[in-house]
């Protein structure tokens, strides 16, 4: 499957960086750099779902807020299938806007507290000037039971809904452009277990009637193996292992992805971790250790690792890998 | 009385009844007055409270009541329309500071230093002293020096607001900044902006009366507070009632408008909101 979706990716990202300037004095001369983003590459089929994990600060996120045109990409190329390359631009297009949209991890904060769901909702249409008045209620009215709303709850304000709900109309807002890609940045992170598998559900019921890409954001391995079909593993702004999610997820090769599969809970408590880190601190990202990112956690560290970053090598089957060992 | 649980407090309520009581008197000057406004008795100067003369009469033996019900106009008006710009004027400039950040950022907060670094009273008397006299300049003047006020503030408030991810939510829309800034942003805002323009009155009237103190505001004889006030006190020693009525006009209605926003500040407060500004995680 992977194969012929590599052939023409819908979405490819190739070397984004995003680096964030630390400002310090009166006359907020550059002190350093954060690297949160350091040279990323990857692509999403259409149809497909690209699961990115890795703990915080990682720059999942800020990956995510780049391909959006929400923070500044420093290099790097983001092109979508057919379209022209958005990174250089200093205002990201609106034709681009409509084929990729985001939806939040926090709906509280996510959705105006002054405006009805009604017009939430609409407002897509308004800023694109899509249909007339009359087309544009009654796309809002299909949005609404799209995500499995009610008719009735359209002209309620956001605090009337819960936690689940609020996710559904950020969904909601998000499908009204009719988007090729959907990045999901811990979309249910925030939200109760059992409503966790309802937003997932909705998720997925949503791909196979409207065809959608997600390139879906979390930390939560659970969540990312039930939604995936690839992987990746971001470490400190950079992808160490990508791949088929049932190769991720049987047999991880990069030791950081190891660590954080064997690292997540599982339902024996008897069951104790197999795989252990040399250090749990996890280093700075303004500071990131030379060569290898991973070494001063990695039990298999050598003196090649402390000196040089080892690339993204094809190590088994579509399963792409950075480590020096595997 | 049905009012939502947020608005039942106590200087919420005194502050909107002293207020309403004041602009009721102002609003119905002509038939609430007990004398004409110039109608001078001279045999009857400084009479001090009687049935005839509510609040007794001035160095000229005209009725204090009446003339401070008609001042109270020229306060108001001119309170109404001083808060009514800089709160416009304050509000755009804290919106695109705070919103576009860098350089228009600064360019725009070093413009509201430079206006907060002039003494107000000093910066008011000079654009009077420019303009002349009349109720426009005036209010010009207590724009001038009011609206830096509202800019700051908004702008904290826009910080604060634009890291919201209906505001990413946005601009990830493709939303143009004005929509955001109007739409989105703007109606989060409006509490603060409420309660500074209420506190705002009290402020407008006293930079009035203090004009019209030192003789800088509308010439008489235009019955502004300020005038009365001024006259009252060169004849403290020996008459002290006109000066201490006067005073104790702009007292209360300054303390009415105090009152009014310390409450609405109160009501609106985010603690109070909760339910509808989002609750924080």
């Amino acid at each position: 499957m992977s194969d012929n979706l590599a052939a023409s990716p819908l979405l490819s990202v190739e070397n984004l960086k995003v680096h964030f300037a630390i400002r310090a004095g009166v006359f907020q001369r550059q002190v350093g750099e954060v690297k949160a983003v350091d040279g990323v590459s990857f692509s999403i089929g259409a149809g497909e779902t690209l699961g990115l994990v890795g703990e915080s600060g990682c720059g999942k996120s800020t990956t995510g807020l780049a391909l959006m045109g929400l923070v500044k990409a420093t290099d790097g190329r983001i092109a979508m299938q057919g379209a022209e390359d958005v990174t250089a631009m200093r205002s990201v297009p609106r034709a681009h806007r409509r084929r990729m949209q985001i939806i939040f991890q926090d709906p509280f904060s996510s959705l105006n507290p002054r405006q009805r769901i009604r017009d939430i909702i609409r407002a897509p249409l308004d800023i694109h000037g899509i249909g007339t008045t009359e087309e544009r209620r009654a796309e809002v009215a299909k949005l609404i039971s799209l995500v499995g709303l009610r008719p009735d709850q359209a002209d309620n304000f956001p605090h009337q809904f819960s936690g689940g709900q609020r996710q559904r109309i950020g969904i909601a807002r998000a499908l009204a452009l009719k988007p090729d890609i959907i990045v999901c940045d811990e979309p249910v992170s925030a939200l109760d277990v059992s409503v966790q598998a309802q937003i997932l559900n909705l998720l997925a019921d949503l791909q196979r009637e409207l065809g959608l890409s997600y390139l879906f954001i979390s930390h939560d391995l659970g969540v990312v193996e039930h939604v995936s079909h690839r992987v990746a593993v971001m470490y400190l702004g950079r992808i160490v292992e990508t791949g088929p999610k049932k190769a991720i997820f049987s047999k991880p090769l990069h030791p950081y992805s190891e660590l954080l599969l064997r690292s997540a809970p599982s339902h024996d408590p008897h069951r104790r971790h197999q795989f252990s880190a040399v250090s749990d601190d996890i280093p700075s990202a303004t500071k990131k250790p030379s060569g290898c990112a991973f070494h001063t956690r990695c039990p298999l560290a050598t003196d090649i690792c402390r000196r040089i970053e080892p690339q993204l090598e094809v190590k088994a089957d579509g399963q792409f890998v950075a480590c020096h060992h595997r | 009385m049905i009012l939502p649980r947020r608005f039942r407090n106590l200087s919420l309520l005194l502050g909107t009844f002293i207020v309403l009581a004041i602009v009721i008197c102002a609003v119905f000057a002509p038939y609430l007055s007990t004398h004409g406004i110039e109608q001078m008795d001279m045999r009857n100067r400084f009479s001090g409270p009687t049935l005839s003369h509510w609040l007794g009469t001035d160095n000229f033996g005209r009725d204090l009541w009446s003339r401070l019900i008609f001042g109270a106009r020229v306060s108001l008006t001119i309170a109404c329309i001083s808060v009514a710009v800089s709160a416009v004027v304050g509000t755009a400039v804290g919106l695109a500071a705070g919103y576009f950040g860098g350089w228009t950022d600064l360019i725009l907060m070093r413009i509201t230093d430079i206006f907060l670094g002039f003494p107000a009273i000093v910066l008011a008397l000079a654009i009077v002293a420019v303009l002349g006299p009349g109720m426009v300049n005036v209010a010009i003047a207590i724009i001038v020096v009011a609206w830096t006020e509202y800019a700051r503030v908004v702008r904290a408030t826009t910080l604060m607001l634009r890291e919201q991810n209906y505001v990413q939510a946005a601009r990830a829309l493709g939303a143009h900044p004005v929509r955001i800034l109007v739409k989105e942003i703007l109606p989060n805002a409006m509490g603060p902006i409420i309660v500074l323009a209420s506190l705002g009155f009290g402020t407008a009237i006293i930079a009035e009366s203090a004009l019209s103190f030192l003789g800088f505001g509308l010439p008489p004889p235009t019955p502004t507070w300020g005038w009365t006030l001024a006259y009252g006190t060169r004849f403290m020693r020996d008459e002290p009632w006109l000066a201490i009525i006067a005073g104790a006009t702009i007292m209360v209605t300054v303390l009415g408008f105090n009152l009014l926003g310390d409450g609405l500040r109160d009501a609106l407060d985010p603690r109070h909101l909760s339910r509808s500004a989002g609750r924080k995680k």
